[in-house]
């Protein structure tokens, strides 16, 4: 057996500036070559955990530790920062937060400039990583301008030139579109095996990562490991489930059709799965057994917009003739690739900016004319990042501050803000400062600030974003009852799983056009759509394949329909 | 408003463009020490000439930076005109004749020692813009922390001038962003409401405008660190090109003209061209 690479003996770990520790006992070794993801909850530790690997726990944030960590041979909480740096290359969550340098190519050197390399050698060591990664044309080309893929190449490449044995990725297919979020995944494969280094990933997605091979999955909660597994031992096990992980949805559907997950099926996988004749036939039967939901009544139109056409700069377009219209009630996704129209769109619905050309319509009248806070009347918009949007300590002042600007007297205010903070599940919260909120909580502190103006419709961009599973369901389980209640819902996202399980409609945007206007589930199936939209069919789909169901898309309508139940008597 | 209005780097392939970035701020340091100690009209013209010369070498149009110049330009004209508002007499002070050419009013004469003063004056501007638009103009911002490094100032400083400059529109988009959202919960930034309301209103942004360029901060802060930055005392730098003839000539040529300028400031015993005695 060789040395392990990395290994926590009885590690724990409390930060200064918490009362508890954040790890106990943690024991867990890792291996030279081995790929391992961490998974867990928000708040499990996993993120400390892999600060501790690459330092930046407790060098950038102080805190004890307790037992060993040995990184590389080095002890880890006794060296430096630096010194760990030259073994481990760390890719942070946000590719964009990361770039130093103003080219491509300054922002692979970065670590080469600060080690002192001379020129003539670091030129070279560049031009051979930039190659590895695909972006030896890339690197006069501001970071900024890539694609979200290429941008993670860049990344990469800043880390690799170290020649690290360690590769850590943080969280990397969060902000990435679901078909970017897959060619990391390819990509951070391909890496590893061209250098043989040791890859570890933390990530809450955990179906994305199982687009490839991992050996372990190592399951983080509460501070500890609860589980260390192949991924066939853990995906045949309910710890995940019950860890508020979200399994891969084939396994979910394998389960409510019966079928009896083992590890000797290989069910990490969809392409290693193996199903016999009986299973399929249970899911055959199950497909056949279960009523699809009826669709709710078709309701006015709301929002109308025609022939919208805008552009940033002039001889430049961002949107091109984008025609539809959404009826009272209604809760719509709209997505595709990054740039390809999703918040330019919401920006002119919003009146943020003047189309070139087209009109919209609110309840039939034309409001191109009114002004942004006319418009704020009718359309609500929420910030991705409430951080970004929130601008008082108090909640209630917070989520009054729109109301001062109107006629309303004192009294009107205290009943519409106390009225908002019920329907948001925030009258217990309503005395608290906001910086004592979770980022969900916060989140609905936003949604009621825009809540309060009474908005029909409300806008929101990647309500989502960076969620683990059960706050997403916080959310989503929040805005479905708002939309219950009669608020129209739009949201941009690049999240397959919420356009799928929460929205019966999608507006798929590729190339400054509205491609495709339909059900989600055609976006998640059709797959042309998928490709040009840089979307990711469902493994649903394709399971329906394998179990020889037709037509698939019906499957995958009767699993959401069904899943909604289960989860609603939950 | 012009394209350029925020004076950003221009890339052309001219002789000054290919000087090192180091050289150039050199060169723009000696350069404005020369005009700021001299009075000399004969070394100003020359150098308004050498600088406009150098302008049109590295092919950037005068009316690429229009926007920014005009600006300048207004900013000298109210300086001058200040200067002669609280010292109309400053010409006779420093040439010790008086040749009145028009009586204006009370004691403001116009006479042709003030009105070469002011022509002077003129002229130091006129000589160092054209250079110290060139030298932000002209200098890849890449190059610009290595340039800082090179005549020796520490490169964390550099780095973190130049990171504040790269940040700038990062900030300016949140801004923008969190203003649109602000304005969408109905409160009014703009147009029809009274100035004090607005300026309370813009609150509205700055904290979470505060908290987000924190956030950025706390990101690529520990990305630097995570790959090594602070290591070493030194650092090389990717952008940076070795030193070429070409730029010992450059330097040359500015240590050439400040030693002029303090070879003139010996020979008069003055900082001033005397054409009255």
């Amino acid at each position: 057996m060789p040395q392990p690479i990395i290994e926590f003996k009885n590690f724990g770990f409390q930060y200064d500036a918490q009362a508890k520790p954040t790890l106990y006992d943690i024991n867990l070794s890792i291996y030279p070559g081995e790929k391992v993801l961490i998974v867990g909850p928000s708040g499990s530790g996993k993120s400390t955990l892999a600060s501790c690997i690459n330092g930046l726990v407790p060098f950038s944030y102080p805190g004890k530790s307790t037992g060993s960590l040995t990184v590389a041979g080095l002890d880890a909480p006794h060296s430096s920062l630096f010194e760990l740096s030259r073994h481990v290359g760390t890719v942070l969550q946000d590719p964009d937060g990361q770039f130093i340098g103003l080219t491509v190519g300054e922002d692979i050197a970065f670590a080469l400039e600060n080690d002192q390399v001379p020129g003539p050698e670091m030129h070279r060591i560049v031009e051979q990583v930039a190659d590895l990664v695909d972006l030896k044309n890339y690197l006069h080309h501001a970071p900024h301008a890539l694609s979200g893929g290429q941008k993670q190449r860049v990344s990469l490449a800043g880390v690799m030139v170290d020649d690290v044995e360690i590769l850590l990725f943080d969280e990397p297919l969060a902000n990435l579109d679901p078909a970017t979020g897959k060619q990391t995944i390819e990509l951070i494969e391909a890496i590893q095996k061209r250098s043989n280094a040791t890859v570890v990933i933390i990530e809450h997605r955990l179906e994305d990562v199982l687009w490839r091979k991992v050996d372990r999955i190592v399951l983080v909660a509460d501070g500890r490991i609860v589980a260390d597994a192949r991924p066939d031992d853990l995906l045949a096990g309910k710890l995940l489930r019950e860890h508020g992980i979200r399994e891969p949805l084939y396994l979910t559907a394998l389960k409510y059709a019966g079928v009896d997950i083992t590890p000797q099926m290989h069910p990490a996988y969809l392409d290693t799965i193996q199903l016999t004749e009986q299973d399929k036939q249970k899911v055959k039967g199950w497909y056949h057994a279960v009523q699809q939901a009826e669709q709710p009544m078709e309701k006015p139109v709301l929002l109308q917009v025609e022939n919208l056409t805008f552009g940033y700069e002039e001889g430049q377009t961002n949107l091109e003739d984008a025609s539809f219209s959404v009826r009272q009630g209604e809760m719509v996704s709209i997505v595709g690739r990054n740039g390809a129209g999703k918040s330019t769109l919401s920006k002119l619905i919003c009146g943020f900016e003047t189309p070139r050309s087209g009109r919209i319509f609110i309840n039939g009248r034309d409001v191109s004319g009114d002004t942004i806070k006319e418009r704020a009347a009718h359309v609500g918009y929420v910030m991705q990042n409430p951080n970004q949007m929130i601008s008082k300590p108090m909640i209630w002042d917070e989520v009054e501050l729109g109301l001062l600007q109107t006629d309303l007297t004192p009294e009107e205010r205290k009943e519409r803000v106390e009225q908002t903070l019920k329907i948001c599940g925030l009258y217990p919260f309503r005395k608290w400062p906001v910086s004592a909120l979770s980022f969900g909580q916060k989140k609905r502190v936003t949604i009621a600030s825009v809540l309060v103006m009474n908005p029909q419709i409300i806008i929101l961009d990647e309500p989502t974003a960076g969620q683990d599973f059960h706050h997403y369901t916080d959310i989503m389980e929040f805005l479905r009852g708002l939309n219950k209640a009669g608020v129209t819902v739009l949201m941009v996202t690049h999240d397959m799983h919420l356009m799928q399980e929460y929205t019966h409609r999608a507006l798929v945007f590729s190339n400054k056009r509205l491609l495709h206007d339909g059900t989600a589930v055609e976006a998640l199936t059709q797959p042309e759509l998928v490709q040009a939209a840089s979307l990711k069919e469902t493994s649903l789909f394709e399971l329906a394949q394998k179990c020889g169901i037709q037509p698939a898309e019906t499957f995958v309508q009767r699993f959401i329909d069904f899943d909604r139940q289960v989860r609603e008597n939950e | 408003m012009s394209k350029n209005a925020a004076l950003s780097y221009l890339p052309r392939a001219s002789v000054v463009h290919r000087l090192t970035g180091t050289t150039k701020l050199a060169f723009f340091l000696l350069w404005s020490t020369a005009a700021m100690l001299t009075y000399d009209t004969r070394l100003l013209a020359a150098m308004t000439v050498g600088g406009l010369v150098l302008f049109s070498v590295s092919k950037i149009r005068l009316s690429e930076v229009k926007g920014a110049l005009l600006f300048m330009m207004l900013l000298v004209v109210l300086n001058l005109t200040a200067i002669y508002l609280f010292a109309p007499d400053q010409g006779t002070e420093i040439y010790g004749t008086k040749t009145v050419w028009v009586h204006l009013f009370w004691r403001y004469d116009i006479t042709a020692e003030t009105m070469f003063y002011l022509l002077n004056f003129f002229m130091k501007y006129s000589a160092v813009i054209p250079v110290a638009l060139l030298f932000i103009l002209a200098t890849n911002p890449s190059e610009f922390a290595a340039s800082l490094a090179g005549i020796g100032v520490s490169y964390k400083v550099g780095y973190a001038v130049a990171l504040a400059l790269r940040y700038i529109p990062d900030v300016q988009r949140d801004f923008h962003n969190i203003s649109q959202a602000q304005q969408a919960r109905g409160i009014n930034l703009s147009g029809k409401d009274k100035v004090l309301t607005r300026l309370k209103n813009s609150a509205a942004i700055l904290l979470p405008l505060v908290l987000a360029s924190l956030s950025r901060i706390e990101t690529v802060s520990n990305a630097m660190e995570l790959r090594g930055f602070g290591k070493h005392k030194k650092r090389s730098w990717y952008m940076q090109r070795p030193f070429q003839n070409i730029d010992w000539i450059a330097m040359g040529l500015g240590l050439v003209v400040l030693l002029i300028s303090l070879g003139l400031l010996v020979v008069h015993q003055s900082r001033f061209f005397n054409p009255f005695v």
